[in-house]
């Protein structure tokens, strides 16, 4: 058992970490508490490790980290999470406590935009349900069952959340002739697109919503039924945030009924679990959380964590980019 | 005008058949059509081609009376036009109308392939998420494309690209001083210096095949073909070839040398993405198509000036 390397505590884990943990083992004791169904202080005494001797975690989204975990760790100075989302850690407890969080910052930025208008140009130009046709194409016979195409160009599109990912999937939208605009917190002033104070009215006037807002108490849900209402029959909605900003049992059953146009979704309330209702239909796209899933911003993000831990642990700044809080 | 014929291949768009029938006399050949009636094929004096069914010297020689053909599309190269030009038949296709679908379709095939959208959709559909996750995927922004063809359709794909902070290079018969792009003499260098190698142009005797093994070979391993222009622009066989042994990165295909066949090889590969010819599929598209074939028959029958005439 390592000694003096110092711990670090994992959770999740990181999709990065089978390759953090080979390239780094000589650097740090990571603890795999992910892979422990103890309680965290049962943990910790079963390896004779002691609470105070943590002072780094390295998380994604894929456990919470609450309040009372965090309170037990007395020496707890950082916390590094993979992700840009911060949804699933106590924030106000780490304030509170004191403890640094360093997040991906706009390191998938770009990776998550791109995915976004992949899915929104495959659900309105049915890419992905013509590639699943391409096998039975039959002579003097046009694909049937793939419901009808729609142009991109034209459409009005509405932005939820005009942060880093929104602003960038903007950029890539105005060649293609779309109408932008946006829903935010705040109403950029820089901005050329035009502002709406709430989802639903910028719904009413679009064609297809991009959910991209961080998740928050304010922002659960913030595609809800009234939204879906004002969106109408024929809208898209392409979700890159997080599940719960969609009210997801309501979105199921209008695409179910045909009450709505169709969606591209990357992220759902319950993963890896998927509404059973949405794998036979044909107008919606459904990935695997997978938006800032490149080999790029694989590698970004392990350079990213190893220059944060090692700036932390030896106390001196980095010359590398490290993360942000 | 209800005499005058008009003759169609077969069926493509509805409402392209309903405003025929109500304004000519339409004659479907899928519909018990029979050439030895000589007062029918008197009586066509148009026809209205797609990029499936052409007008070759053969048709064109059964119809002495035909003085139009209407192409659904743009792509003329199904059609004969020195025999038309010859029996100065005119020649009308679908410009323009086209030319931001073919080039947002270029983006998402592009996205679908790179960010594997298809097998992503599969991924989840099939269940597979519930036992692990996906595998990494290559990032589109940044990147550098190349297009073959800087035309309307090569202009707009660039267009798109860049706002991806792509680096746009490109291959055409000239040099174009005015595009800000950086110029290949030739689509084997083009395709040694970009990542992403699209088709644009249009198909002629000298662009068949103009993507060929050693093209492919130049693109390698790490990059990938996106073709929504023809087939024939591009050496099926030894696509197939180059994919199936790694030689070439892959492939995302909405043509292909013999529609509606596609090779079964590429049905097993992760690493292509195929459309049966959806490029100009939208509802959009097909109705403003429709519309100029419409409005080319009736601005030619009225002895008015065609709209958008190829010959």
């Amino acid at each position: 058992m390592a000694t003096d390397l110092p711990n670090i505590l994992v959770m999740g884990p990181p999709l990065i970490f089978p390759d953090f943990q080979s390239q780094y083992s000589h650097s740090y004791n990571f603890l795999t508490f992910f892979a422990s169904s103890l309680p965290l202080p049962q943990y910790l005494s079963s390896l004779n490790i002691l609470p105070s001797s943590i002072r780094a975690i390295l998380c994604n989204n894929m456990q919470r980290v609450p309040a009372d975990l965090l309170r037990s760790l007395p020496s707890l100075a950082l916390l590094v999470t993979t992700t840009m989302g911060t949804d699933h850690i106590d924030m106000p407890e780490c304030r509170r406590l004191g403890v640094r969080v360093a997040t991906a910052g706009g390191s998938f930025s770009e990776d998550v935009a791109d995915f976004a208008l992949g899915l929104l140009i495959d659900v309105l130009m049915r890419i992905s349900a013509a590639n699943r046709c391409a096998k039975k194409w039959l002579r003097s016979e046009l694909p049937r069952n793939i419901p009808p195409a729609s142009r991109v160009g034209g459409k009005r599109v509405g932005i939820v959340g005009l942060g880093k990912i929104g602003t960038e999937v903007a950029k890539r939208l105005e060649p293609f002739g779309c109408k932008i605009m946006y829903t935010s917190r705040t109403k950029k002033s820089s901005v050329p697109y035009p502002f709406y104070g709430s989802a639903v009215e910028v719904a009413a006037e679009s064609d297809v919503l991009v959910v991209c807002c961080s998740l928050t108490e304010e922002t659960h849900h913030i595609v809800d039924r009234a939204v879906m209402e004002a969106l109408g029959k024929e809208g898209v909605i392409v979700n890159v945030g997080r599940g719960s900003l969609i009210d997801e049992k309501e979105l199921v059953r209008r695409l179910v009924s045909g009450e709505i146009g169709g969606a591209g979704l990357d992220v759902f309330q319950n993963e890896p679990l998927v509404p059973c209702e949405l794998l036979s239909l044909d107008n919606v796209v459904l990935s695997p959380h997978a938006a800032a899933v490149t080999s790029e911003s694989f590698h970004h993000i392990m350079e990213l964590v190893a220059a944060t831990l090692h700036a932390f642990f030896e106390n001196k700044p980095s010359l590398t980019p490290v993360m942000q809080d | 005008m209800e005499s005058i014929g008009v003759l169609m291949p077969r069926p493509t768009f509805p409402y392209l058949e309903e405003q025929i029938d109500k304004r000519f006399k339409l004659f479907r050949l899928w519909d018990n059509f029979s050439y030895d009636n000589n007062a029918i094929a008197s009586s066509i004096r148009a026809v209205v081609v797609n990029s499936v069914d052409g007008a070759d010297a053969d048709l064109i020689r059964k119809f002495p009376n035909l003085e139009l053909v209407s192409c659904y599309g743009v792509g003329v190269d199904k059609i004969d036009t020195n025999k038309c030009a010859e029996k100065r038949i005119r020649v009308t296709n679908t410009p323009d109308v086209l030319t931001d679908e073919a080039a947002d379709l270029t983006i998402g095939l592009i996205l679908a392939l790179l960010r594997r959208l298809c097998a992503c959709d599969q991924f989840v559909k099939s269940g597979n998420w519930k036992r692990g996750d996906f595998n990494l995927t290559t990032k589109f922004s940044g990147k550098t494309v190349g297009i073959v063809g800087l035309g309307r359709i090569g202009k707009a794909v660039a267009k798109r690209a860049e706002a991806f902070d792509c680096k746009i290079c490109y291959h055409s018969r000239t040099a174009k001083p005015e595009a800000k792009y950086r110029y290949y003499p030739s689509v084997v260098e083009l395709a040694s210096n970009c990542d992403i190698l699209v088709v644009a142009c249009s198909l002629t005797k000298e662009t068949k095949h103009i993507i060929n093994g050693a093209v492919m070979n130049a693109l390698g391993a790490k990059g990938v073909l996106i073709n929504v222009g023809r087939g024939k622009h591009v050496d099926e066989t030894e696509l197939v070839r180059a994919l199936v042994e790694g030689r070439l990165g892959g492939a995302a295909l909405d043509v292909f040398e013999d529609e509606p066949n596609v090779p079964q090889q590429l049905f097993g590969l992760q690493n292509v993405v195929l459309t049966p010819h959806i490029g100009s599929a939208t509802v959009e598209t097909r109705t403003a198509m429709a519309d100029i074939v419409i409005a080319n028959l009736e601005a030619y029958f009225l002895a008015k000036p065609l709209l958008t005439p190829f010959l």
